[in-house]
């Protein structure tokens, strides 16, 4: 009897033990959850189209849209004007929109930058910074930053100007 | 039955939008590859675990950025295939294959419906007269639909 209570208690561990490694998400999967929302947003410091080395670490004391864009993505492209106006909006409360660039090159960039009046800076992404961010594997990608440099909200796909003006208004009003 | 002058405009009026409405949803669907030639993530982690069968030539045709994070083991970079040398980059590594080899296309880079890329590639192969083409089905990104899915990922070059 007492063997066969020790068996079920076992096979209930085991069973149990399954679940939660099976459930678990995958290392990739784990490391993509860092960079969310609360967390401070890493620095990094990438060359611009204009040839400087930008760093996050300069804006802090900014609200920051943190923009992952490529040319080719539809859904970033259709973002940019917004962008082009919040910068111009707000900029003078405390705004700073920075455009990391997934191109595989600069080129594309330097001429879509030209084309749309962009006026805000623009960094050439790689790996390393996606890595950073919790692996930046689909487009666009945004994540609003805190004048104090925490991330306040990750947004995944194309997402509407007014949601992220609201965002924006409300650290500018809530953080001077 | 008499149909006044306003009647006809009416009818007029809803058959013109119903014939944009009809363009609309045949470029849509034109500019993505057919439901016939398409493989679902679970499909083709099945494949590549199954011990029988031919395993695919897998190529990613997206951006070298987002591959170098992450891609499927054993998949190759080819380029973006929206570009003139993204096209010629697979032309050029398919040409000398069997038309009847297993392969597998795929980006993930946006949502399905905005993937400039899948649609020219899956073009490129067929007009060469390849015959066994899938293209892998990632309805919102590589990350959320493989990555976070927990499906085999490599990293690197």
């Amino acid at each position: 009897m007492k063997r066969e209570k020790l068996f079920i208690v076992v096979v209930a561990i085991a069973v149990g033990l399954g679940i939660y490694i099976f459930s678990r998400p995958s290392r990739f999967a784990r490391q993509r959850a860092v960079s969310a929302e609360g967390t401070l947003a890493p620095d990094f410091s990438l060359r611009q189209l204009t040839g400087q080395e930008l760093s996050l670490s300069r804006y802090q004391g900014k609200v920051v849209l943190l923009d992952f864009w490529a040319t080719w993505c539809d859904p970033c492209r259709d973002e940019i004007p917004h962008f082009v106006e919040l910068q111009n909006r707000y900029g003078g409360q405390g705004l700073q929109i920075i455009g990391v660039s997934m191109d595989d090159g600069p080129e594309p960039v330097r001429d879509f930058y030209q084309r749309f009046k962009m006026n805000y800076p623009v960094v050439m992404g790689n790996a390393k910074i996606g890595e950073l961010y919790g692996g930046v594997l689909g487009l666009p990608i945004a994540f609003v930053i805190a004048r104090d440099g925490r991330i306040v909200v990750k947004h995944v796909g194309a997402t509407g100007v007014s949601v992220f003006e609201k965002e924006i208004l409300m650290l500018l009003q809530s953080q001077k | 039955m008499n149909l006044t002058f306003e009647n006809h405009r009416i009818l007029l009026g809803g058959s013109l939008v119903s014939l944009v409405l009809a363009g609309v949803a045949f470029a849509y669907q034109a500019s993505l590859p057919s439901a016939s030639r398409l493989i679902n993530p679970d499909e083709l982690v099945k494949v590549l675990q199954s011990s029988n069968g031919e395993k695919p030539l897998m190529m990613q045709v997206g951006s070298h950025v987002l591959y170098s994070q992450a891609h499927i083991p054993g998949s190759e970079y080819i380029g973006p295939a929206s570009t003139e040398s993204g096209v010629q980059q697979l032309r050029h590594r398919v040409e000398s294959l069997p038309r009847s080899k297993f392969t597998i296309l795929y980006c993930g880079c946006c949502p399905w419906s905005h993937c400039p890329n899948v649609k020219p590639a899956d073009d490129a192969v067929h007009a060469m007269g390849f015959t066994h083409v899938k293209v892998l089905y990632i309805a919102n990104n590589f990350g959320a639909d493989w990555v976070d899915k927990g499906y085999p990922v490599a990293k690197g070059d």
